[in-house]
């Protein structure tokens, strides 16, 4: 009999999905009840979590198909506090562009079933059905506000592009299982010895897709045009969440079955992670509008995310993770801002919008303050020690060259940090904003300000939290 | 010692500036807030004296050690000084007050913000002078942008924007090599510890490219030629208190650095690049001095000389000998206080006249008498007239200098002659001559803080110039044990 607790937050989330889909179609203008159930949902989902699998030893379940251990469950955890940040702070968004629908919390809920799987799958098929499961509500998600053209563009956009780059990653899924006999990664370690070269075409097929799926460069097209058309609330989704499930694939797909090829991956991870680095802070240069050049940063942090995956460390793991923790946390907090710029129910989202907006707004411009400086990793900002870190690991590896290039372009990538900081402080004054914010909207900037701002005082606290993550 | 006296010093401006930021901003309370900063800055500047005297100038130990674990097996917070840090932590004490003081006449939008920068720029820079763990100097140093940044860009002058810009980008391109060093050291040593890394020592091997990435850091922000473009475009437009703060202690910070860092660490590797050195140094002091004299605005004329000033402390820190190093911490010093003087006092007839330009004064002289006398005070101390603290300072680096390369010591000694060349041609342009403008008919002499500052600043100049004693005893045994273990170093490689 299989440890069916230990799936409990899984079997737990897709029945409350059901329960309230049910819901929604028989009960009418319920959209703010299940938006409520859903958060509550999110919550007890992590709290079970925590509760059940936080402190078990590594376990397989279903024939080895599913793995449960302190990385599944942490990463679990985190996924669904994030979810959960992202829903309570939209809420405001939503009700002003129509939008506020029961479809849209269910689509969230159901795209964070997908990435639990992802996170706890074992097996090449499991870890696929979750995928697709979180891109199938994603899709949907990004032309949510379907009146808006640029909105559904962003969908069509992503569902084409994201489908072919599902298909690469099934073809090479398919390699693997021919030259291997076995879709599970216990078994195809154990198989590698005989036939390694054939192997790499598959892994390669692999990395692509999933390098899709974190829009790494070179294959990162679709992510500045879908974050940009997509509603804010939904992009804040898209730079926050599954990102965590993607990482989690990527650590486990190179780690576990193909650890001992790691120097055929680890040239293409280097490469994916300079790319994506210079890449990130060039392209974001030019941007006007915020959304995308949040975007062409988030590109660059998935960058130096990789950097730690590269080094084939545990350290290096432990330390990618740490970096997209605090990512995360400065995403938070930037489109907490961002959904701040408000006007008579028109949010505005070009960076020529902030100009002068220290003085009419001097507390949210210094939150904005610290969350760029800390995303462009100046200490003692938390952005810094999530870039210490990874360079600690990649150095460690004397990856000297991969390390000298991150930190020039964390150089580059000041300037467009800058940028904004110059347009928020030293340009003129416009016209006031709204600023009768949600509570929660409010408390989320307030609180993750405070943490990017504080996290120096107490930085070996999130250290030994990670520092239980063991894959090597 | 149980009352941890340098985390005190390193907390108190930050909590000054916490208080100022959550007292409710209107205009009556724009007085309280400059009391509140002037408070704590002068409490900070005696609590500052008060570690000069009971600091223990016979040994070179590192004294008022407070080791306190930050990260688990990884960094300390390991705070401490000795001779060479204590005099920078006095100078910065001591000219933040007066930074304060200044703004009266030059800030006029946003004072309370520009308070709460200059405070925190003041906990880091006090924490920059006291880490003796490379990971957290690393902190205080780059943390340091964050005001320098603001200062300049919010309440800076036309082409502020480009200077805070090019400040910035060009110091974290520095810098950022400088980490990668760091974190290697850490994996070479196992320890990131400054008095652990100076018993075990860095193989040899390693010493050269550690020295460059440090190098980078420190070239850019001393500055060195040809890294030093940035820093008159950033003088020009900062705002007269950021000016001040730039030149009297960020600019010292890569002095410092050179000292604590490039030779204790890499004392092989010194050796090799010392001749490097030495030709950007004399470069510097040729070169910009002569660039200095064509200039047309004071304050990059100023800002010009800092950098041939900062030439002559480069050259005499890496003469590695007793005098050289002395009168490079004594000329620090001294640049510190004669700059922001002067910079002061383009200040105060830039708030008369709203301008800059050299052009635009002539023969002042008459109206403003006492402002004329202090100016004078401060340009001989600035070419190095002796009896003023430039001139102990250029002339220990010249003694140094002589004993070891004679070939530059002749050249630098020519940039002394130039030197005085561009500070008095200034001085005789603005002060002296016929009165070329009316306007200036209108200028009023000094105001009661303005006389203040510039008197604070006067008094140490003059007494270190006359008695450079109570320097030279702080920082003498500090700096004959570092040349010991200099030495011993390259004898034993």
């Amino acid at each position: 009999m299989t440890n069916l607790e230990l799936v409990f937050p899984e079997i737990f989330l897709s029945l409350s999905i059901m329960f309230l889909l049910i819901l929604g179609v028989f009960k009418k203008d319920s959209s703010k009840l299940i938006l409520n159930t859903s958060l509550i949902t999110l919550l007890i989902t992590a709290v079970i979590t925590f509760n059940e699998t936080l402190s078990i030893q590594e376990t397989l379940l279903f024939n080895d198909s599913i793995i449960i251990d302190y990385l599944s469950s942490f990463m679990k955890i985190v996924t669904l506090l994030a979810a959960f940040l992202v829903l309570l702070i939209s809420t405001n968004y939503l009700k002003i562009f129509r939008i506020f629908k029961i479809e849209y919390p269910i689509l969230i809920l159901s795209s964070v079933l997908g990435m639990m799987v992802m996170i706890s799958s074992n097996d090449l098929i499991v870890f696929y059905m979750g995928l697709e499961l979180q891109s199938l509500a994603l899709y949907v998600l990004a032309s949510f506000n379907r009146d808006q053209l640029k909105s559904s563009e962003a969908g069509l956009k992503y569902f084409v592009l994201s489908a072919l780059s599902s298909g690469l990653l099934l073809y090479g899924c398919s390699l693997i299982y021919g030259f291997t006999g076995s879709t599970n990664f216990n078994i195809i370690a154990n198989q590698l010895s005989s036939n390694e070269y054939t192997l790499t075409f598959g892994i390669v097929f692999i990395l692509v897709g999933l390098a899709f799926k974190i829009s790494a460069v070179p294959f990162h097209m679709w992510a500045p045009d879908v974050y940009e058309g997509s509603p804010t609330s939904v992009t804040l989704f898209f730079t926050m969440v599954p990102k965590i499930a993607a990482l989690t694939v990527f650590i486990r797909f190179l780690y576990v079955p193909f650890l001992n090829l790691i120097d055929q991956w680890q040239m293409i991870l280097i490469f994916l992670s300079i790319a994506s680095m210079l890449f990130g802070a060039i392209a974001a240069i030019g941007q006007t509008n915020l959304k995308r050049l949040i975007a062409y940063s988030s590109i660059g942090h998935v960058g130096y995310t990789l950097a730690g995956l590269a080094t084939g460390s545990n350290d290096g793991i432990q330390n990618s993770i740490i970096y997209i923790t605090i990512y995360i946390l400065m995403n938070l907090g930037l489109f907490s801002c961002l959904l701040m710029f408000k006007r008579d129910n028109k949010y505005y989202e070009n960076i020529e919008d902030l100009s002068g907006l220290s003085k009419n707004h001097p507390l949210l411009s210094l939150s904005l303050l610290v969350i760029l400086f800390s995303l462009a990793g100046i200490p003692p900002l938390a952005g810094f020690f999530a870039k210490f870190y990874i360079f600690k690991s990649v150095i460690e590896q004397s990856m000297y060259f991969l390390a000298i290039v991150g930190l020039l372009s964390t150089v580059v990538a000041a300037f467009y940090y800058l940028r904004i900081i110059k347009i928020i402080y030293f340009d003129k004054e416009k016209e006031k904003y709204d600023t009768d914010h949600g509570l929660w909207l409010k408390l989320s900037l307030t609180g993750s300000t405070l943490i990017i701002l504080m996290y120096f005082i107490f930085p070996g606290q999130l250290i030994e939290v990670i520092s239980r993550i063991n894959i090597i | 010692m149980n009352f941890p006296i340098l985390s005190y010093l390193i907390l108190l401006p930050t909590i000054g500036a916490l208080f100022i930021f959550f007292t409710k901003s209107n205009k009556e309370n724009n007085i309280t807030f400059k009391y509140v900063a002037l408070f704590t800055s002068i409490v900070n500047f005696f609590l500052s004296i008060y570690l000069w005297i009971l600091f223990d100038q016979s040994t070179s130990e590192f004294q008022f050690v407070e080791n306190r674990v930050w990260i688990e097996d990884f960094i300390n917070y390991k705070v401490g000084i000795d001779g060479i840090s204590i005099l920078f932590i006095i100078l910065t004490t001591f000219i933040t007050p007066l930074c304060i003081i200044s703004v009266n006449n030059s800030i006029k939008n946003r004072l309370s913000e520009f308070l709460i920068a200059v405070l925190i720029m003041e906990s880091f820079m006090i924490g920059v002078f006291c880490s003796l763990d490379l990971v957290i100097f690393y902190l205080f140093f780059e943390a340091g942008l964050i005001p320098m940044f603001l200062i300049i860009g919010i309440w800076g002058g036309s082409r502020r924007v480009y200077s805070a810009f090019k400040f910035f980008l060009y110091t974290l391109l520095g810098s950022v090599l400088m980490l990668v060093a760091i974190i290697s050291i850490y994996w070479l040593s196992g320890t990131t510890d400054l008095v652990q890394l100076y018993e075990l020592g860095i193989n040899a091997k390693y010493q050269n490219l550690l020295w460059l990435a440090f190098f980078s850091s420190f070239a850019v922000k001393t500055p060195m030629w040809p890294f030093h473009t940035w820093l008159p475009d950033a003088h020009v437009e900062a705002p007269t208190a950021g000016s001040v703060l730039l030149a009297a202690i960020l600019l010292k910070m890569a002095g410092y650095g050179f000292i604590r860092f490039s030779l204790g660490l890499f004392p092989i590797a010194s050796e090799i690049f010392t001749p490097l050195i030495y030709i950007l140094s004399v470069i510097a002091i040729i070169f910009t001095s002569f660039i200095a004299l064509m200039q047309e605005d004071m304050k990059k004329l100023i800002a010009y000389s800092s950098v041939a000033h900062m030439g002559f402390v480069t050259l005499g820190i890496f003469t590695i000998q007793q005098q050289g190093i002395e009168g490079s911490i004594i000329q620090m010093i001294s640049h510190g206080l004669v700059s922001a003087a002067l910079f002061l006092c383009v200040g105060v007839v830039y708030d008369r006249m709203h301008s800059r330009l050299i052009d635009t004064y002539g023969g002042i002289v008459s109206i403003v008498p006492k402002y004329s006398v202090l100016f004078m005070l401060f340009t001989l101390a600035a070419l190095g007239l002796p009896g003023t603290s430039g001139f102990v300072g250029e002339f220990l680096i010249l003694m140094g200098v002589f004993k070891d390369n004679f070939l530059v010591a002749v050249i630098a000694s020519l940039g002394v002659i130039i030197g005085a060349a561009y500070m008095l041609w200034l001085y005789k342009r603005v002060v002296f001559g016929k009165l070329v403008n009316s306007d200036l008919k209108q200028m009023v002499d000094l105001n009661k803080s303005e006389l203040f500052i510039l008197s604070c600043l006067a008094i140490p100049t003059l007494f270190f110039g006359f008695y450079p004693d109570p320097l030279i005893n702080t920082i003498e045994v500090s700096i004959s044990n570092l040349i010991e273990v200099y030495n011993s170093n390259i004898m034993i490689n």
